[in-house]
């Protein structure tokens, strides 16, 4: 064994897994992930932890893999997340955990994210479930949303005692973990039904199908419903366009809309009512995970994929292993290059795609190069379908029907990062609904700090 | 689960359903609509609030048959439930929020067509139950597809029919009788609401915006999540993208471009667009376009 290196983790072949909506990483056994583990350090001033935004005790679970003990690895893990199955699955361990692991310096770091992922399917697997909290406090929190930072909050505050009801707006809970990451990422019934059903298992309510801001206001949660507070953790919302012509033919989707229709509505399954336009020739633009998402969807429907993106590759803000895969399966990237108008046929489809060339100039606000167009360069790339991934902008639904509940000039939720405290008193929030869209483990800090927050007030402890 | 606790025919293809869904019946309001799923592995569909009774808890929705989901839909039986009914979706009628001594001065012509007839019942209740008495124009292809005229006419002020037909009141066209009634009967209004199909709301518009009536229109596009999150609702108003599910449904009818709304709802309602939505969702057509039944046509 080289210790220089990762064991490296079992995938689906690239050419039969471009086919299918399996799960194209296949973890480690038992035997590769304490091989894996015994390449730890046990730093004593870990620098993994620091890196982790909620602060598991990566020594102690990874420890614990090493002597085989896996059920006292789940435990370690489980006082600081409530999603461990999923995090191992689409945390950016490289820029976060791993990206601080010493044993990185000189060779691969330890494959925390493979090893956190190992532990919890083998958890579920095993039948090992989080205990109930004993005592009740009596008081009462509502959670707006079940994604990532509403299940984590919510799962915090029952294991304090609290009588938690998360609202979810769709019809099942698991917010972007449902409608937005893959199958092929992460596995619904296997790995992410389980992992809300251990947060239910915590005492937490889900009540799906409410719209808060519509169905009932904040304001009648906490005087007509009897919430003693309210986290916000309603997700990032509108999905932006770019405003070329022919935006709105047909043909063209966002990547939610893409994404909702293959992943929560589960268009890509014979047995499912829902339909969805695949395309035999797809262009997504954008160069995010949702990019490469919404590419490898269209690739496994049928389609040849191109990623439009107007930067070069090092720019790309997808996670590295995102872009490995998506290139592995056969998905062509056509960096530097932007779209500026989408050629529409008589019948209102989507039968090209006019794009410009483009090259780097001078640093911009985000220090990034920006892109410069090429004059004379523009060009036709022949597809039927565009999907267009170019992040969101804030849902007003809460904001505009909440008295008192201030929101930056972006419109997002302003809220204290290190306890989710907004403007109205009895109110927290985080996640993508406060700081536009970022990722799973980020709403997770949020949705931890959202608790810390509401436990405080309602304690009386932070004054 | 939402159950149906009355189910009823109301005309060919057209079906109405009261559901028990407290929480929508406390928060609805004139204009909003919901989504409804029948089972697990059903489509979301957005459908009208016909009527709601804040007491009982109890939501009316109108919906005709237009494609696979909705065809099942009908089958559905008084005891049977939807999986998930979630609302109230969209924005409330302006008028909703206005000032009730300035609204009682304003002259409301509503304009409905067919189906959509049944928004068009609570926002004419409403107005009745604050003391505003509008007129309305009801239009539908025959005799035998006019819905709600009962309910309708204890809620107007005028109610004026027509058939395009001439089965049954008068023949014609909605817009035959709201020029009728502005040029010939010298009526004047200060607003004009049209729901119906989206040509009808397009000519109605055209018509209106030559008399110089300010007119809002309530458009239904094709939906997913009904929250704003996936934006396959969009459309050009005012030549600004918005989406009819957090934006509208109801919008300015001089502004929306209505020719862009039909070429996307198109391909669910022509023979070419339901070829091409088979040949574009392949496998996973599912026979959605409504019109070739199991899908397998």
């Amino acid at each position: 064994m080289d210790v220089l290196k990762k064991v490296p983790v079992r995938e689906q072949d690239p050419k039969v897994r471009a086919a299918n909506f399996e799960e194209v990483c296949l973890g480690y056994n038992k035997e590769e992930a304490m091989e894996e583990a015994s390449r730890c350090l046990n730093c004593k001033n870990a620098k993994c932890v620091k890196g982790c935004p909620v602060a598991i005790d990566i020594p102690a679970f990874v420890g614990k893999v090493k002597e085989g003990d896996i059920q006292g690895a789940a435990k370690v893990i489980a006082r600081s997340s409530a999603l461990p199955a999923v995090c191992g699955r689409v945390c950016p361990q490289e820029s976060q955990c791993e990206g601080q692991c010493i044993r990185g310096i000189k060779g691969e770091p330890v494959s925390i994210g493979k090893l956190e992922r190992f532990v919890a399917d083998w958890s579920r697997e095993n039948g090992f479930v989080p205990e109930k909290p004993e005592h009740a406090n009596g008081k009462k929190v509502a959670v707006v949303g079940s994604g990532p930072a509403g299940l984590t909050c919510a799962g915090d505050l029952a294991k304090l005692g609290y009588a938690v009801t998360v609202f979810e707006a769709l019809h099942e809970p698991g917010g972007v973990l449902l409608y937005g990451i893959p199958e092929f990422r992460l596995p619904k019934e296997g790995v992410v039904m389980p992992e809300i059903d251990n947060v239910r298992k915590l005492g937490v309510r889900i009540e799906t199908n409410v719209i808060i801001g519509k169905s009932v206001t904040i304001d009648q949660l906490l005087e007509d419903e009897g919430f003693d507070a309210v986290f916000i953790g309603s997700g990032a919302g509108l999905p932006m366009f770019m405003g070329i012509p022919g935006e709105n033919a047909n043909g063209v989707f966002s990547a939610n809309e893409y994404l909702t229709r293959s992943n929560l509505m589960k268009a890509f399954r014979d047995d499912y009512d829902t339909p969805i336009a695949a395309g035999k020739k797809v262009a997504v633009v954008g160069g995010g995970n949702v990019a490469m998402d919404a590419a490898r969807t269209a690739l496994r429907l049928g389609a040849d994929v191109h990623i439009v993106y107007r930067r070069s590759e090092a720019e790309l803000p997808a996670r590295a292993e995102e872009v490995h895969h998506a290139k592995e399966e056969g998905i062509i990237f056509n960096l530097l290059t932007n779209p500026v108008e989408i050629l529409v046929d008589d019948k209102g489809w989507v039968k090209g795609m006019r794009c410009i060339r483009m090259e780097l100039g001078e640093p911009d606000a985000s220090g990034r190069r920006r892109p410069v167009p090429v004059e004379g360069s523009e060009f036709v790339i022949d597809v039927d379908t565009v999907i267009m991934s170019l992040g969101t902008s804030p849902n007003p639904l809460i904001s505009s029907t909440t008295k008192g509940l201030e929101v930056d000039r972006r419109k997002c939720i302003v809220a204290e990062e290190a306890n989710g405290k907004t403007s109205k008193e009895g109110v927290y929030a985080g996640g993508d609904a406060v700081t536009g869209a970022a990722t799973v483990i980020l709403a997770m800090e949020a949705g931890r700090a959202g608790a810390r927050g509401i436990d405080e007030y309602l304690t009386g402890s932070g004054q | 689960m939402y159950k149906i606790v009355r189910s009823e025919q109301l005309a060919d293809r057209i079906y109405l359903m009261d559901v028990e869904a407290p929480r929508v019946a406390r928060a609805c309001q004139p204009g909003e609509f919901v989504i409804v799923k029948m089972d697990e592995a059903g489509e979301r569909i957005p459908l009208t609030i016909c009527d709601y009774d804040r007491d009982t808890g109890l939501v009316t929705i109108v919906f005709q048959i237009v494609g696979a989901s909705t065809q099942k839909m009908a089958s559905l039986k008084a005891g049977d439930s939807f999986r998930d009914f979630v609302g109230p979706l969209g924005r409330p009628s302006e008028f909703v929020h206005e000032d009730l001594e300035v609204l009682k001065n304003r002259r409301m012509l509503f304009v409905a067509g067919g189906v959509g007839t049944a928004p068009v019942y609570p926002q004419v209740k409403w107005l009745k139950a604050h003391g505003i008495e509008a007129d309305v124009v009801m239009g539908a292809k025959t005799k035998d597809m006019l819905i709600l005229e009962e309910k309708m006419k204890e809620a107007a002020g005028n109610l004026y029919i027509t058939t395009d037909d001439g089965s049954y009141a008068r023949k014609g066209m909605v817009t035959d009788v709201v020029k009728d009634l502005v040029e010939v009967q010298g009526k004047r209004y200060d607003v004009c609401v049209a729901i119906g199909p989206v040509i009808m709301m397009k000519f109605v518009s055209l018509l209106t915006k030559e008399l110089g009536i300010p007119t809002v229109v309530s458009m239904n596009p094709i939906m997913v999540d009904g929250t704003g999150m996936c934006g396959a609702c969009r459309l050009t108003v005012g030549g600004q993208v918005k989406f009819a599910c957090v934006d509208g449904p109801e919008f300015d009818g001089h502004k929306v471009d209505f020719d862009e709304a039909m070429k996307r709802q198109q391909m669910y309602r022509t023979q070419e667009g339901r070829a091409m939505l088979r040949l574009k969702e392949g496998h996973t057509h599912h026979g959605g376009c409504g019109f070739c039944g199991d899908g397998q046509e």
